[in-house]
């Protein structure tokens, strides 16, 4: 994960070292040089404890209020640090919630959160999503939280239990910055759709060639348009027969168009993570990278796209960072 | 005193030379070390204060007994080599 540093002094990169464990780093020099600061810890659990929890990796970097730093975790754990990472404070209230105790992993062995969506408007205002947990919002910067999965379905799970909103795996989470009320969910189950006025979240099915994937990327300025990478289900993580397309929406999900030129139609076995698609600020420029190390980028709103990089290792996460001026 | 010294991989990270501690056993070594470098601790603990799942331990050239409670016990003369586990990759 990477955090750029868009006018706040700090560029961070979150490692998972393997061996030693997550480590988090920072540069002032928009990555020339690097200092390795405190990674988020959970606090030493009580002897009898059932669970005692160990930050695997961070998923999530993002700013919050007064330029905080938020921190979202496998396990899955929210840290905020007000001192540019120097030192992070668990927020237990999360964990605390009735129905946390609910959550399990979807794809590692425990659940994490790999979304937080900070209400530009009111910056007490928090949206984090977990894998697998569902929608959490707090209103108060954290101190209290609510599930907000209703509308969610779950088919992994047995029939009765795919409404269940503490088990939900959405696999990314974002709100439009011009309209925060406005959220996308790239789902387990496929795209859904979110009006905070309402709360409920309706699924859009119907969109070819699938309505699975990971990664997921909202229009700046525009709430209806949002962009999707789709993979075939469960059975095998790779492109609907081999094509890799990204599919797109300019009307909040009523239709869907499937954009292809410029990208593998035949033997691309391409994946793209959660964190690996991302637009830019005038809403056209896009940019993604593959778990086979391949790398496009658009400058027509995905109309087209152009391989810039390719033989990389797995790509996991793509930021855009503001140019100096 | 025990001594103990750091596999070189450790060295990319952070810059650690061999140390001598006194220690009974491999628990009050692990944490004498830690204390003696902070820096080292979040590299071979986890939160928990539990050695991290992909390093591993030998003591006199044998492999640690007790990753839980690292009861391995030491003596004057031990050499401790703290190594990255083949199990991390």
């Amino acid at each position: 994960m990477v955090l750029p540093d868009n006018g706040s002094g700090y560029m961070y990169a979150a490692l998972n070292l393997g061996h030693f464990g997550p480590k988090l780093h920072r540069s002032s020099n928009h990555g020339e040089t690097w200092e390795e600061v405190a990674t988020p810890a959970f606090p030493e659990a009580p002897k009898d404890a059932l669970e005692a929890k160990s930050v695997a990796f961070i998923w999530i970097l993002e700013r919050g209020i007064d330029d905080c730093l938020w921190a979202g975790t496998v396990p899955a754990g929210l840290f905020r640090s007000t001192d540019e990472g120097a030192s992070w404070e668990f927020i237990e209230s999360l964990n605390a919630s009735p129905g946390a105790e609910e959550w399990f992993g979807g794809g590692y062995d425990d659940p994490g959160i790999h979304s937080i969506a900070v209400d530009p408007r009111d910056q007490n205002k928090l949206t984090i999503a977990i894998s697998c947990g569902g929608v959490w919002h707090s209103e108060d910067n954290g101190v209290s939280w609510a599930n907000k999965s209703h509308g969610m379905r779950a088919a992994y799970l047995p029939p009765e239990m795919a409404g269940d909103l503490n088990t939900q795996d959405p696999h990314r989470m974002l709100a439009c910055p011009a309209d925060p009320d406005r959220l996308w969910v790239q789902h387990h189950n496929g795209i859904f759709r979110c009006d905070e006025t309402d709360g409920y979240w309706q699924e859009i099915d119907a969109v070819d060639p699938s309505t699975f994937g990971f990664a997921l990327a909202v229009h700046p300025e525009h709430p209806d348009t949002a962009w999707f990478v789709p993979a075939i289900k469960d059975e095998s993580r790779m492109p609907v027969n081999c094509a890799l397309v990204v599919t797109r929406t300019t009307d909040g999900g009523e239709t869907f168009q499937k954009l292809a030129s410029g990208l593998p139609q035949a033997h691309s076995y391409d994946l793209v993570y959660r964190h690996g698609l991302e637009v830019a600020g005038d809403g056209t420029t896009l940019i993604m990278g593959s778990t086979s190390g391949n790398v496009w980028a658009s400058v027509n709103a995905g109309d087209h796209w152009q391989q810039i990089a390719g033989n990389l290792a797995p790509v996991y996460c793509i930021r855009f960072a503001q140019a100096d001026s | 005193m025990a001594k103990v010294s750091f596999t070189p991989n450790l060295a990319r990270h952070i810059n650690v030379s061999s140390m001598t501690m006194p220690a009974s056993n491999l628990r009050n070594l692990v944490d004498a070390v830690c204390q003696k470098d902070a820096r080292l601790k979040p590299y071979l603990l986890d939160d928990q204060s539990r050695l991290r799942k992909h390093v591993t331990v030998f003591i006199d050239g044998k492999q640690l007994r007790d990753r839980e409670g690292l009861s391995d016990s030491l003596d004057d003369h031990s050499e401790v080599f703290i190594a990255q586990a083949l199990s991390g990759g």
